[in-house]
C-alpha cells in the first residue's frame, strides 16, 4: 500500500548545505527557493564570456539554422517515428563534438527535425510534413485516421453547427482544436530538487488515495489520470539513461541540476506541440545550485555561464512542425519557451540572482534570438544594477519584454510563472488552459448588421434587428453591442468548455501534469481581439458623428466621421473610460457562465501577431479603419492614434485593471534608440524610468523595440544580410526574427507607430 | 489668468533637456528658418487653447516618468512670444517641485528695462534655458532666418550674467551653418559665457520637409544633403 513515511527524504547527500525543512518532506520548490537563495544586488561585471565549446556549438547551430530558412522554414520533417518520450535514441547538436555539449537532449534524433506529433490531429501533422515537402508514412497516416480518434476530430465531432460557423467567420478564432492548447507549464524544477524515484513516490501515493472509494467520473478521471502520469515519469528515466543519466536521485550538482531539469522539459517537448511551451521560472533555482558550486570551489563562473549559455541553446533549438494557418496566426515560428528572470518574494526581498544577468547574458554570449522568451518579472524596486543591465540587453537586442511583478504577485504569489507569452500560472500548483480571442470589433459589425457577417455574407447567429439610421446614435449602438456580446461570450465559452473536454481525454499532457500537483487549480483563459478599434468606434459614435455607408444589401461597408473625437493612447479620460467599461463588460459576460472542470475564467488583451488575421477577417469600423486591414496588437492603441507621445499611450494602457484581465494585457511599443537619448548611459537610464513610472501605475506588460524605422526597411529589402540573420523584435508577446515574418507582418510591424521625436 | 495656445504635446521628450521630459510646443513663431522642421508652429493664430492650470494638470501624469531626472520643457514656435503665460505654468511647476526648460531662439529678447522686467519674473521659474544659436554672422542669420542676431547673443549674455544655466545648441547644415570661421566665431562666445552646461551639434535632417508641402510652402533647402557624421565630430571638435 502506497503511502508517505514521516520526516525528510533521503537525497543521499544531493541536499547538502540546503536549508530548510518543509521542502524535504514534501514537494515544495518554492519553500526550497525561499529558504535557499542568494539575492544580488551587484553590476554585470562578473559576467563571463563564451567558452570555445560554446562558440563553437553555436557556430553548428546557426550554419543549420541558416539552412533551415533557405529551405522554407523547415529543416527536415519526421515521416516514420510518433514522437514520444522514448521514440528516439540520443541526439545531439553535432555527432562528432557531442563531448561539447554540457546539457545533452534533443526533440529527435537531430537538431532542427521536427517531430512527427499526430495526436493533436492527423490532418494537421500530415498537412504540416506535407507543407514543406515531406510524406508521413502511409500506415502511420491510417493508425491515426482509423484506429485512433485525435483531439480534433473529437471536438468537430462534437462541435454544434452555430458553432462552426462563429469558427468559419472568425467572430471566434485561433482555436486550440487544431493545434495543441499548450500555456501548461510543468515544474520542472521537481525532476532537478528530487529526482523522478521521489515524485513517482507521491503520485502514486495520489492516485492511491484519488477519491473515496465510490467511482464517480472525476475520481475515474483523476485515476487514469495519474496512471498516465506516472507512466511518463518512468520513461523520462528511460529517456535519459539513452543520454547516459541516470535521473532517479536529486541532482548533486549544478551540472546535474541544469541537466535534470532539461529533461523534465524535454520530456514536454517530446509530447506536446502545445502553442506555448513555456519553460518557466527556474532562474533564481538554478542559481541556488551554481552559488553552491561556486562556494564549493567545484564550478568556476565560466563554467556556470557555459552550463547556462548550453540549456539556453537548447531551448532555441525547440521547434514543432505546424500548418500555414497557424503561422499565419503566430507568424515567425514561435514556440513560446517563455523564462523568466527577476521578481520579488512575498517577504519583500527582491529574487535578483547572479543567474538573472546570466540568462540575459546569453543573448550576448549567442547575439540576440526570440527564443526562449525572456521575461523580466519587473518591479521598480528591483536593484538598480539589475533594471540598467536589463534596460542595456534592450537597447541592444530588442529581444526581451517586461511584467509587472507588483501587478501579479498579490494573485499569483511569488512562485509564478509565464505559461505563454504573458499570462501568468502558479507554477506547479495550477494550469492554464488556453482559449484564444474573440473579435469584438466583428461583434460590433454584428450589431450593427444584425449578426450578418460582412465578409463572408452569412447570417451567425440569430437574426436580430439591424440599426438603420444614416447617422449611429450610441446609446442603440451600445444596447445591441451588449446583446451580441453576451452571445458571442456564450458560444465562445462553450467552445472552449468542448475543446478542453476533448483535449483532456484525447491529447493529456502527461508529462507535464506528472510535474504538477493533482489538485491543481485551473484557470480558463479567453481573449479579445479589435480592443482598440471598439473603443475608438464607441468614442467615434459618442464624441463625433458617424455616417454609415452601407451596400445594397443594407450591410455596413464604410463609416464616415465628421469631428473630433478623443482616442485610445492620448490618456484622455473620456476614450479610456470606454476601453474600462469594454474590458469589465465583456468579462462579466464570460464569467458568469459555466467553465470547464470548475476553471476560473481570466480574459486577457493580447493577439500575438493575429492582429492581422483577425483584422484581415472584418469589415471597415466606426474608427475609421479601413475594411480587411490590420487590427492594432493587443492592448496596444491603434496606428496614428496617438498624439501625445509614448507616455501619453503608456498611460491610457496602465489605466486597464490587471485584475479583471489576469490573462494578460500586452503592450508593444518601438523606440528609436536617438529618441531615447544622447548615449547609452542615458537611454539606460531614460529607460529604466519609463518602465518605473509605466509600471508603477500598475500597468502589466510592455514589449521594448529600440531601433528606427530604417533598420527595419532594409532588414525587409535585404533579408541576405549577415546583420540580420539575428536581428530580432518583439511582437505582442513574443519575440521573432524578423526576416522570418511574412511580407505582409514586416508591413504592419513597420507601419506600427515609432515612437521618435523630431 | 493667462491663456496659452498651444500647437501639440510630446510626452516623451528624452533629449530636450536632462532625463525623461514633457515637451509642450506653443503655436507661432517670428523667425522664418529655412531648415524648420516644424513650420506649422509658424502661424500666431491658431493652436489649443490652453489656460496654465489645465496644461499644468496635464503634463503632471506624467511626474510618474519623470522622478528625480525629467520635468517640463516648453518650445515652439518661440516660447518667448508667450512669456507671461509661460511664466505662470512655470510658476505652477515650481511649486509642485518640478525641473522646467525653456527651449528658445532668443528671437523676442530685448534687453529695454520693461522687458527685462518680465524676463527676470520668468528666469526665476525657469531651470535651465536651451539656446538655439543659428549662425554668428548677423547678416548670415538674417539671410537664414528673417532676423538678425544681435538680441540672441546679448540673451546668452545675459542669462550668463545671472548664472542661469543653459544648453547651446547649433543646426548644422552642410554649405550654410558649418563654415569653420562661424563656428570658431560660436566657440569664441560660447567662452565667455560661464554657465553653458551642454553643447550640441543637431545635425541638420530633412523629416520635416513633409510638413513644408502640406502647408503648400516652397522647401528653401531643396537638395541639401544632411550632415556626414564626419561633419558632426569635425563640428563638435571646433565648439569643444
Amino acid at each position: 500500500m502506497p503511502m508517505t513515511k514521516p520526516g525528510a527524504f533521503d537525497s543521499k547527500g544531493a541536499w547538502d548545505g540546503f536549508k530548510g525543512r518543509i521542502w524535504r518532506e514534501e514537494i515544495n520548490v518554492r519553500d526550497f527557493i525561499q529558504k535557499n537563495y542568494t539575492p544580488y544586488d551587484g553590476d554585470e561585471s562578473f559576467l563571463a564570456e563564451p567558452t570555445e565549446a560554446t562558440k563553437k556549438l553555436w557556430d553548428v547551430v546557426q550554419v543549420l539554422q541558416k539552412e533551415e530558412r533557405a529551405r522554407g522554414g523547415v529543416l527536415e520533417c519526421e515521416t516514420k517515428v510518433v514522437s514520444g518520450l522514448t521514440a528516439y535514441g540520443p541526439g545531439y547538436i553535432c555527432e562528432d563534438g557531442k563531448e561539447l555539449e554540457k546539457i545533452v537532449g534533443l526533440q529527435t534524433d537531430k537538431p532542427l527535425k521536427r517531430a512527427f506529433m499526430p495526436y493533436g490531429g492527423i490532418r494537421m501533422a500530415v498537412q504540416a510534413a506535407e507543407t514543406y515537402g515531406y510524406e508521413i508514412d502511409p500506415e502511420l497516416k491510417k493508425i491515426f485516421t482509423t484506429y485512433v480518434t485525435t483531439h480534433n476530430d473529437a471536438v468537430f465531432g462534437a462541435y454544434t453547427p452555430e458553432m462552426r460557423l462563429a469558427r468559419k467567420t472568425h467572430v471566434i478564432t485561433g482555436l486550440p482544436d487544431t493545434y495543441g492548447r499548450g500555456r501548461i507549464v510543468g515544474d520542472y524544477r521537481r525532476v532537478a530538487l528530487y529526482g523522478i524515484d521521489r515524485l513517482i513516490e507521491a503520485k502514486k501515493v495520489a492516485h492511491y488515495r484519488a477519491g473515496c472509494g465510490n467511482m464517480y467520473d472525476e475520481v475515474i478521471r483523476m485515476r487514469e489520470e495519474i496512471s498516465q502520469q506516472l507512466k511518463a515519469l518512468k520513461e523520462m528515466k528511460e529517456m535519459a539513461k539513452a543520454y547516459g543519466y541516470d535521473i532517479s536521485c536529486p541532482a548533486k550538482n549544478a551540472r546535474e541540476a541544469v541537466q535534470w531539469l532539461y529533461f523534465g522539459y524535454l520530456a514536454a517537448v517530446k509530447t506536446q506541440n502545445g502553442a506555448a511551451m513555456s519553460v518557466g521560472r527556474i532562474s533564481t533555482f538554478l542559481d541556488i545550485y551554481i552559488q553552491r558550486d561556486l562556494e564549493n570551489g567545484t564550478l568556476t563562473e565560466s563554467e556556470a555561464q557555459e552550463l547556462i549559455d548550453h540549456l539556453t541553446m537548447k531551448f532555441r533549438l525547440v521547434k514543432f512542425a505546424r500548418i500555414p494557418e497557424y503561422n499565419q496566426l503566430f507568424s515567425g515560428d514561435p514556440t513560446w519557451v517563455t523564462l523568466e528572470v527577476a521578481g520579488t518574494g512575498l517577504d519583500g526581498r527582491n529574487m535578483v540572482t547572479k543567474n538573472d544577468f546570466r540568462f540575459l547574458h546569453t543573448l550576448e554570449n549567442m547575439g540576440p534570438s526570440p527564443e526562449p522568451n525572456l521575461t523580466v518579472l519587473y518591479s521598480s524596486r528591483l536593484p538598480e544594477t539589475f533594471k540598467k543591465y536589463a534596460a542595456q540587453i534592450s537597447i541592444d537586442t530588442s529581444s526581451i519584454q517586461y511584467e509587472n511583478d507588483d501587478v501579479m504577485k498579490p494573485e499569483w504569489g511569488d512562485d509564478y510563472s509565464i505559461c505563454c507569452c504573458v499570462s501568468a500560472t502558479k507554477t506547479g500548483k495550477e494550469i492554464q488552459l488556453f482559449g484564444a480571442r474573440a473579435n469584438l470589433a466583428k461583434t460590433l459589425l454584428y450589431a450593427f448588421n444584425g449578426g450578418f457577417d460582412e465578409k463572408h455574407r452569412i447570417q451567425c447567429g440569430p437574426e436580430m434587428e439591424r440599426i438603420t439610421s444614416e447617422y449611429a446614435d450610441y446609446d442603440e449602438v451600445v444596447e445591441k453591442f451588449d446583446w451580441w456580446m453576451d452571445w458571442l461570450a456564450d458560444i465562445y465559452v462553450n467552445v472552449l468548455n468542448l475543446i478542453h473536454y476533448m483535449h483532456d481525454k484525447y491529447y493529456y499532457e502527461a508529462a507535464e501534469m506528472a510535474l504538477i500537483n493533482n489538485d491543481c487549480e485551473r484557470s480558463f483563459a479567453t481573449g479579445i481581439a479589435g480592443f482598440s478599434h471598439v473603443v475608438d468606434s464607441l468614442s467615434a459614435i459618442k464624441y463625433a458623428k458617424v455616417k454609415i455607408i452601407r451596400d445594397e444589401e443594407g450591410i455596413t461597408k464604410d463609416f464616415e466621421i465628421e469631428g473630433d473625437f478623443p482616442r485610445y493612447g492620448n490618456d484622455d479620460e473620456r476614450a479610456d473610460e470606454i476601453a474600462t467599461w469594454l474590458l469589465r463588460t465583456f468579462f462579466d459576460k464570460i464569467r458568469r457562465r459555466h467553465t470547464y472542470r470548475e476553471s476560473k475564467p481570466s480574459t486577457s488583451i493580447l493577439t500575438i501577431t493575429s492582429n492581422v488575421v483577425y483584422g484581415e477577417a472584418t469589415g471597415a469600423t466606426p474608427d475609421g479603419r479601413k475594411a480587411y486591414t490590420s487590427f492594432a496588437p493587443g492592448a496596444s492603441p491603434s496606428y496614428g492614434a496617438e498624439e501625445n507621445g509614448l507616455l501619453a499611450s503608456l498611460n491610457s494602457v496602465a489605466k486597464i485593471p490587471y485584475h479583471w484581465a489576469l490573462d494578460g494585457i500586452s503592450n508593444t511599443q518601438t523606440i528609436s534608440p536617438d529618441a531615447l537619448g544622447h548615449d547609452l548611459d542615458e537611454r539606460k537610464n531614460n529607460l529604466v524610468q519609463i518602465l518605473d513610472g509605466y509600471f508603477d501605475q500598475d500597468a502589466h506588460h510592455l514589449n521594448v523595440n529600440v531601433f528606427g524605422k530604417e533598420k527595419l526597411l532594409d532588414a525587409m529589402e535585404h533579408p541576405e544580410k549577415e546583420e540580420y540573420q539575428n536581428f530580432t523584435i518583439r511582437v505582442s508577446g513574443y519575440a521573432v526574427k524578423f526576416i522570418s515574418l511574412t511580407r505582409k507582418q514586416q508591413l504592419d510591424v513597420i507601419a506600427r507607430t515609432c515612437h521618435a521625436t523630431l | 489668468m493667462v491663456t496659452g495656445f498651444v500647437h501639440s504635446i510630446e510626452s516623451f521628450g528624452l533629449v530636450d533637456g536632462p532625463g525623461v521630459r514633457c515637451v509642450v510646443f506653443l503655436q507661432g513663431c517670428r523667425m522664418r528658418c529655412k531648415y524648420c522642421h516644424n513650420p506649422d508652429t509658424w502661424s500666431m493664430t491658431g493652436g489649443k487653447a490652453w489656460t496654465a492650470e489645465a496644461l499644468f494638470e496635464k503634463v503632471y501624469r506624467y511626474k510618474t516618468y519623470w522622478r528625480d531626472n525629467g520635468g517640463i520643457t516648453v518650445s515652439g514656435g518661440e516660447a518667448l512670444l508667450q512669456m507671461e503665460f509661460v511664466t505662470e505654468f512655470f510658476q505652477i511647476a515650481k511649486k509642485n517641485h518640478i525641473h522646467t526648460a525653456l527651449d528658445t531662439s532668443g528671437e523676442p529678447f530685448r534687453m529695454d528695462a520693461e522687458y527685462l522686467e518680465r524676463f527676470n519674473r520668468l528666469m526665476e521659474v525657469t531651470d535651465l534655458f536651451i539656446l538655439d544659436i543659428k549662425e554668428m554672422d548677423s547678416e548670415k542669420h538674417r539671410a537664414l532666418t528673417g532676423h538678425c542676431n544681435e538680441n540672441i547673443l546679448q540673451l546668452g549674455q545675459y542669462l550668463s550674467d545671472h548664472g542661469k544655466k543653459m544648453w547651446v545648441r547649433h543646426v548644422l547644415v552642410p554649405g550654410i551653418t558649418n563654415q569653420e570661421d562661424s563656428l570658431k566665431a560660436l566657440a569664441a562666445y560660447l567662452r565667455k559665457l560661464k554657465t553653458v552646461s551642454r553643447t550640441e551639434i543637431l545635425p541638420y535632417h530633412t523629416m520635416g520637409v513633409y510638413k513644408w508641402e502640406n502647408l503648400g510652402i516652397p522647401y528653401p533647402l531643396d537638395g541639401v544633403p544632411t550632415p556626414t557624421i564626419e561633419e558632426v565630430t569635425a563640428a563638435a571638435a571646433l565648439l569643444a
